[in-house]
């Protein structure tokens, strides 16, 4: 029983890594008024250059590099498109999507099944990992794991306690009183959504080099827009979205786990969305002046009206 | 003045004059700024006076950057300097307190502090910021708590955050763009201490207010700008109200009544005790009543910010009442329905009308009918008539004399006056019960202000009655039956317009008396 | 030094808005060429074959009105939902509960009513579940002010689960050998085919009825002006006493039950039966709302567009087959096309000069 437990919970990490990353890419993103929905797609950019440069060259930390660089790339259509031409984001938003799915799909064609061989390593952490419990399921995962954790306090540390944060966030309150106080809206938020990308194209390389170690067309399977969801859930804090994205993992290890009980495994996968709209509901009851919430979310910013 | 160009000090950086010379500017073939010439020296308050609309804020925008002059100059310590955006305003020592507070709702006072600061350190910003606000608050005894959120701070803690944030950035000059229209008496004492102390320490202030009293009381020279162009100036030592008072308006503020008596007619509206809260969810209505009868135009005078907006949206259903009745010839419609509420009479044209009135990407003649849609001449029960529709379109258009090409136009391609005759034609041309009218002539040029005065004389001549918020005295007199003074969200007096003691509505308007 | 200007344009001629759709398409073509190029495919061949594919056979052409019936459908609801900005990306959960409310009915009632009622019957049944799932989002957001974007997002979500919980529980059927599925639907619950084709006539005709009737709604009625006002500016609504919540539910409800009657014709004129929600759907929920974007959410030009990105969905499979490419080509194709559309309207809505500036200029 123990047993199960404990690799229930670090599978739970595992499968919670990707989404922490995805999260705290859109995290910031949002966070500078851009709503991007088009993590889903870039994710799946980032799963299979990850998978195809590491294959090729056998280093995945190539591939990690190259598919954040791709990520980076990708997401530029979006910030142009919602940014440069203020166009609708939830339209561009999902254009990446479909663009990146399918670029995906079409590059990956050839290395669909092929195994990869090349494995990257658990760190064990000296001491910490010989903690009872705690030890095998938080301190002797795989690099991403310490990785994506490490990510997303940096970007809290980033969004809070530093001068570009500070900028990023006034840029998705309030873009008019930023920019005339010196600063350039457009390139915070360009910014802001090319480091979200790069943020979702990690996520993606976790999944193909390291989670499962193969490609396959739509493996990223729904994460993408989970992080969508984590993003509000978490109330666009990168801190609270590290206990959030393992929850939801966890949510995903459980669901074939309680089969056997009779609780329906359909049933659990739902729980996060309907967890999302419930934290969405709470939203609303309180004050949303004392949560997180952008107030220009998603709205394009256009300068020098009169 | 011609001294002042041969004192070249260029090699200081601060600023010790600045010039503005023959500056005009206009908006899609509108002047704005004609031919302006403004000049201001270290240790110099100078106010800049003028009726809504005279330019002074264009003429600000232009020094702080955010518009570019159409011609003229402007020279810092005699060199001549371009100004492209703000930031090169900042970086010349000019800072800028608009009117509506650039400031981040959401983020705290330092944070907002450390936006925009030059000095802000990468890691750890808000540590230092923390330390300069004390260090400001202490200099110019403000009193100020860094870490509460803006949305938590009264109007003048906002104001004082404003400040600190252009001091920061090194402001020798600093634009105060109608400072006291959103703070209460004391906080205007307040500030006006925080400006004298700024002065003492050569800070030169320009001030643009159109009340008399406080440039009278803090400015050492006054401009007066009138329809976009210098009425006059002097120093404020050498001058009196009254003649202030010429120049702002253009003739004497005379109290002349040229309208026609008309006897009350029965009672149309009556408010009872209301109470309203603002946006803020602060009170913004303190248990106003008054009566409101047939062949009667009652206007409200006061400074904007004391809640005119919060009565007309409660009357006209906008705004939900807390407690207290509205009646309409005995009818009560307390907190009915926009549309229940126009249905017994009442027309509305609101005080921002280009963001409540239209719908900028619909027709024309969509937007001629924007809170008729409803009724019976323009739709059976499913379906609009679209001919009548379009020759009401037409009616109004001619009547209103509102410039376009075609009623087949989308409205976001008319220029704002002529959307505002627009929405006036809508609202007056159904011979509405009771008119409340926000501004209604705000932004017309002065034929159609003629026009639109007109039109609301012969409403009531026709038997209807108006409710008139304006903050142009001017108009109020000239318009109105009776007039209430209103002052923090209470009326200070209901009284006749040729009544005496309106001699003293200034006082009135400053919540400095009450009758 | 180059600077771009950009001011607002003013006069957008319908010639001139046609012309931006046709140089986006082709601009987009273009660009999906050069992707084709890179991975070493004959673009000419590629683009020539997914056309032919589509229009340019009989078989072709056929299977390209078979998926262009639920593409109209949810398209012209989505034009609806759009005029008023009401962001509804939920279309795909709408579909898929309009698909469960049918098959419910369908199995309940089949052989128990007249077949003359049956198919009125799960039509009507499949367009409450729609509804039901559209009405959902309007009432989170009108009376919660929860963005509708996440939250059509999350009932896709909720939904697509909730119809494999029934398909792989209490409803799996004997007939399905173990398989999840329901059993098949009732002979009298099925639709008619065209002969020779999969083509669900009742469907198709309700959704070209559907796009002029929503068409007429949208320019001639109250409601229909009340729509475009909210979506426009909800500030003017609320001033001219527009009641928010009646018209957001009603559109939605509108838009959700087209969602589930395009639901319906999937079960009950092609599958006969409820399966995964991926066998039910291919994406039309999601294609749905490129075809009301070029339609320039027009409902009776959804008729056009749906048609046009239903060939884009046979042409891929056909070219899956021939050139052997991934099955996502399509979402290639579709992704760029709606990058091209939204980047024209762009050029269409501003006009943009570049300037060779000196600086002594003043």
């Amino acid at each position: 029983m123990e047993d199960i437990i404990i690799s229930t919970l670090q599978r739970a990490m595992v499968a919670g890594t990707p989404l922490l990353l995805a999260t705290t890419g859109e995290i910031i993103c949002e966070r500078s008024g851009i709503l991007n929905l088009g993590v889903e797609g870039v994710m799946a950019i980032g799963a299979v250059i990850a998978f195809i440069v590491t294959m090729i060259t056998g280093h995945p930390w190539l591939g990690v590099v190259a598919a954040m660089a791709a990520g980076m790339a990708i997401s530029v259509i979006h910030a142009f498109a919602s940014i440069t031409l203020k166009a609708n984001q939830v339209v561009s938003g999902l254009a990446l999507t479909m663009l990146g799915l399918g670029l995906s799909g079409l590059i990956g064609k050839p290395y669909v099944g092929k195994p990869l061989l090349i494995k990257m390593e658990d760190l064990n952490l000296p001491w910490l990992s010989d903690i009872p419990w705690l030890g095998k399921i938080l301190f002797s995962q795989g690099p991403f794991f310490y990785l994506a954790i490490a990510l997303a306090l940096a970007s809290w540390f980033f969004l809070e306690k530093t001068r570009l944060g500070i900028q990023v966030r006034s840029t998705g309150e309030n873009p008019k009183a930023t920019e005339t106080q010196g600063i350039n809206v457009t390139m915070v938020r360009y910014l802001s959504v090319i480091i979200g990308g790069g943020f979702s194209a990690l996520a993606g390389a976790h999944l193909s080099i390291s989670y499962s170690k193969s490609w396959i067309e739509g493996m990223t399977a729904g994460r993408g827009w989970i992080a969508i969801a984590l993003t509000i859930f978490a109330l666009w804090n990168p801190g609270r979205a590290i206990w959030a994205a393992f929850l939801f993992g966890g949510i995903f290890v459980v669901q074939y786990l309680l089969q056997p009980l009779g609780i329906s495994p359909n049933f659990l996968a739902m729980l996060p969305y309907i967890a999302t709209l419930f934290i969405l509901l709470l939203i609303s009851f309180k004050d949303p002046k004392k949560l997180n919430a952008p107030a220009m979310l998603g709205e394009p910013y256009n300068r020098g009206e009169r | 003045m011609l001294s002042r160009l041969f004192f070249k000090k260029s090699i200081m950086k601060k600023i010790k004059c600045l010039e503005m010379k023959s500056i005009s500017k206009s908006f899609h073939g509108i002047p704005a700024n004609q031919d302006i010439n403004l000049s201001i020296e270290s240790g110099e308050i100078v106010g800049l006076l003028g009726e809504n609309g005279a330019g002074k804020t264009t003429l600000m925008n232009i020094l702080y950057g955010l518009y570019q002059p159409d011609s003229g100059q402007i020279n810092i310590n005699g060199n001549r300097i371009r100004i492209n955006n703000p930031v090169e305003s900042i970086s010349h020592g000019i800072g800028m307190v608009h009117q509506h507070f650039m400031l981040i709702k959401n983020h705290s006072v330092i944070e907002n502090i450390a936006l925009g600061y030059k000095g802000t350190p990468f890691f750890f910003p808000k540590m230092k910021i923390r330390e300069k606000v004390h260090l400001f608050s202490k200099k110019f005894d403000f009193r100020i708590d860094p870490d509460k959120k803006i949305w938590q701070l009264s109007a003048g803690e906002q104001q004082r955050v404003e400040i600190i944030k252009a001091l920061l950035n090194g402001a020798a000059l600093l634009i105060l763009d109608e400072p006291t229209s959103v703070l209460t008496p004391r906080e205007i004492k307040e500030l006006i201490s925080i400006l004298r102390g700024m002065k003492a320490k050569g800070h030169m202030i320009i001030f643009i207010s159109h009340k008399l009293d406080e440039i009278m009381e803090i400015c050492d020279r006054v401009i007066v700008l009138q329809k976009g162009k210098i009425a006059g100036s002097a120093d404020t030592k050498d001058t009196d109200k009254k003649s202030l008072a010429r120049m702002m308006v253009g003739r004497d503020v005379v109290f002349n009544i040229n309208k026609e008596k008309l006897a009350k007619g029965k009672k149309v509206l009556s408010v009872e005790n209301i109470n309203v809260n603002g946006d803020k969810g602060l009170p913004a209505l303190n248990n106003i009543s008054f009566e409101l009868f047939e062949n009667e135009i009652l206007g409200v005078a006061g400074v904007s910010g004391n809640g005119q907006r919060e009565l007309a949206e409660a009357i006209t259903g906008i705004r939900p009442i807390l407690s207290g009745k509205v009646k309409i010839k005995g009818r009560d419609i307390t907190n009915k329905s926009p549309r229940c509420i126009y249905d017994n009479g009442v027309s509305h044209v609101p005080e921002e009308r280009i963001r409540f009135g239209i719908a900028p990407g619909l027709f024309l003649y969509d937007n001629a009918i924007l809170k008729q849609h409803h009724l019976k001449k323009f739709s059976s029960r499913y379906f609009l008539r679209y001919n009548r529709i379009k020759n009401h379109t037409k009616t109004i258009v001619n009547k209103f004399k509102v410039s376009t090409h075609s009623i087949n136009t989308r409205v976001r391609n008319l220029s704002g006056g002529n959307i505002q005759k627009l929405i006036l034609g809508r609202e007056v041309s159904e011979q509405p019960q009771l008119l409340v009218a926000s501004h209604p002539t705000y932004g017309l040029d002065v034929g159609a202000t003629e026009f639109l005065r007109k039109h609301l004389l012969e409403l009531r001549k026709q038997g209807s009655s108006v409710l008139l918020f304006s903050e142009d005295l001017e108009e109020i007199f000239e318009l109105c039956d009776r007039i209430a003074v209103i002052f923090d969200g209470r009326f200070m007096a209901v009284l006749d317009s040729d009544d005496e003691r309106l001699c003293d509505i200034g006082l009135m308007m400053a919540g400095s008396k009450k009758i | 030094m180059i600077k771009i200007k950009t001011t607002n344009r003013y006069d957008i001629t319908p010639f001139r808005s046609f012309m931006t759709i046709v140089l986006s398409l082709f601009a987009a073509l273009m660009v999906i060429s050069i992707i084709f190029l890179i991975v070493g495919v004959n673009p000419i061949y590629a683009i020539t074959e997914i056309f032919s594919g589509s229009f340019g056979s009989v078989y072709g052409f056929k299977e390209t009105v078979t998926k262009a019936i639920p593409l109209i459908l949810i398209g012209t609801g989505l034009t609806l939902a759009f005029r008023a900005k009401f962001w509804n990306i939920g279309a795909e959960g709408q579909l898929l509960m309009g698909a469960i409310f049918a098959t419910w009915a369908g199995l309940h009632f089949g052989q128990k009513l007249p077949p003359v009622l049956i198919v009125p019957l799960i039509f009507l049944a499949g367009f409450i579940g729609g509804a039901f799932w559209g009405i959902i989002p309007a009432i989170l957001k009108i009376k919660y002010s929860i963005n509708e974007v996440i939250s059509t997002l999350m009932l896709n979500y909720i939904c697509a689960e909730f119809l494999t919980m029934l398909i792989v529980g209490p409803w799996k059927g004997k007939a399905r050998f173990g398989f999840p599925g329901t059993n098949n639907l009732p002979d009298s619950a099925i639709l008619g085919l065209i002969p020779g084709s999969r083509i669900h006539y009742a469907t198709l005709t309700l959704a070209l009825i559907f796009a002029v009737v929503l068409c007429v709604i949208i320019y001639k009625t109250r409601f229909g002006y009340e729509t475009r006002v909210v979506g426009e500016n909800p500030d003017a609504g609320k001033y001219a006493g527009i009641n928010f919540l009646k018209t957001t539910l009603i559109l939605m409800a509108v838009s959700g039950g087209l969602a589930g009657v395009a639901g319906v014709g999937e079960v009950a004129g092609i599958h006969h039966y409820l399966g995964y929600p991926a066998s039910i759907s291919s994406g039309y929920g999601f294609t749905a709302i490129i075809v009301a974007w070029l339609a320039k959410l027009n409902p009776v030009y959804t008729i056009i567009s749906g048609l046009f990105f239903a060939g884009i969905l046979v042409g891929g499979d056909a070219i899956q087959i021939s050139l052997g490419l991934p099955a996502a080509t399509v979402d290639i194709v579709n992704g760029t096309l709606l990058i091209f559309l939204i980047m024209g309207d762009y050029f269409l809505n501003h006009k943009i000069f570049i300037q060779f500036s000196n600086k002594s200029r003043i």
